[in-house]
């Protein structure tokens, strides 16, 4: 027993190192990711004003992290008398 | 050209207090004519480690706001001409500094000396990101310790971000040094080593700074901890460290008390 805590107690280190790469691999995509998020908001939003009259708040831009897939969605409200004027039937992806 | 230097490091108590007056003293050392800043505002203590805690009269936000002149708020280290410390206010609250005013002291300590470094307080707030905002050196001051070197990767994320040299599409010169390292700890496998944290942080190493008595003992009685024993491991880590800023090139090694008492009984090395 006690050989098996000596054994324990040298692993720690590695430990500490594995952990730690695990977790900054995963902030340092997410920061990068809100980067990117601030990034298609405001290409999105130029895109689409050149075509149709929107309001930058009524702009979300989320990007849904999952194990298997991401979802990037992308709202935009249209008023009420821009989508009048305007023949475009959707303009949310 | 001087250097505008931030000692930084995101979690407190890992020694950037220590480092910058470890590194200053040293710079000055060398015939640098240096400021030390202490951005810690409502939190300073680099005017203690220093030993000059009885002389500050002004500070670094009466200067940003321009009640007082910098030649006023200076205060003139008593063991080396060239060394001099800006304090921090203890009493202001930290939204007291502003970009501006943190711009013009900084341009106008540019005119008198070759470095100024920047002591940063912990944490990623307006008193941590104002000391590296107009910095062109990072010296990035982390532990062999889980919390330490992620709260240091924030912090290099930061400092390519949030500078005025990154958003002006330059890079910044960053260098990691690690402090309280137990060499014993990490051959055994207990502690982080320093191949672990430089594959982890990526940066270039500045230097390892050994756990010792005599860090303590220096800021016991107020004295940068190179002025303190110029012998000691400490002390010798952060000379070499210093020289490293400065464009030498010197073997990297962690300086140990052990190899001290073989130094003294085989000849003492020049220091």
């Amino acid at each position: 027993m006690k050989l098996f805590n000596f054994f324990n107690r040298r692993a720690s280190a590695p430990v500490a190192r594995e952990r730690l790469q695990i977790l900054l691999a995963h902030e340092r995509a997410s920061v990068s990711n809100s980067n990117l998020v601030a990034l298609l908001h405001r290409e999105v939003l130029a895109a689409v004003s050149k075509h149709i009259e929107i309001d930058p708040d009524k702009v979300e831009v989320k990007l849904r992290e999952g194990d298997n897939m991401s979802l990037l969605e992308i709202d935009i409200e249209i008023s009420a008398s821009a989508s009048a004027r305007e023949t475009i039937a959707d303009a949310a992806a | 050209m001087p250097k505008i230097l931030v000692v930084t490091s995101g979690k407190g108590g890992v020694g950037k207090t220590t480092s910058t007056a470890a590194l200053g003293a040293a710079l000055a050392q060398s015939n640098q004519k240096v400021a030390v800043v202490d951005f810690d505002v409502g939190l300073r203590n680099l005017d203690l480690v220093m030993g000059a805690e009885r002389r500050v009269v002004y500070d670094l936000i009466n200067v940003a706001q321009g009640d007082a002149k910098l030649h006023q708020a200076l205060i003139r280290d008593k063991r080396l001409d060239n060394l001099y410390l800006l304090p921090a206010s203890q009493t202001r609250d930290k939204d007291a500094l502003t970009e501006e005013g943190v711009r013009r002291v900084i341009d106008e300590l540019r005119e008198r000396f070759d470095w100024i470094v920047c002591d940063s307080p912990a944490g990623i707030e307006r008193g941590a990101t104002l000391a590296m905002r107009f910095a062109d050196v990072a010296v990035v001051v982390a532990n062999p310790e889980v919390s330490s070197v992620r709260d240091s990767d924030r912090i290099i994320g930061l400092l390519d971000a949030k500078t005025e040299i990154a958003e002006k599409g330059g890079r910044m010169e960053k260098h990691l040094l690690l402090t309280r390292y137990d060499a014993g700890r990490a051959a055994r496998g207990e502690m982080l080593n320093v191949d672990d944290v430089l594959e982890i942080l990526s940066i270039p190493l500045l230097g390892i700074i050994p756990e010792s008595e005599d860090v303590l003992r220096a800021s016991n009685v107020g004295t940068p901890v190179t002025l303190h024993s110029g012998t000691s491991a400490p002390s010798r880590a952060y000379a070499d460290a210093a020289r490293r800023l400065c464009g030498a090139e010197v073997p990297m090694d962690i300086p140990s008390d052990k190899k001290g008492l073989l130094v003294r009984l085989f000849g003492r090395r020049a220091a």
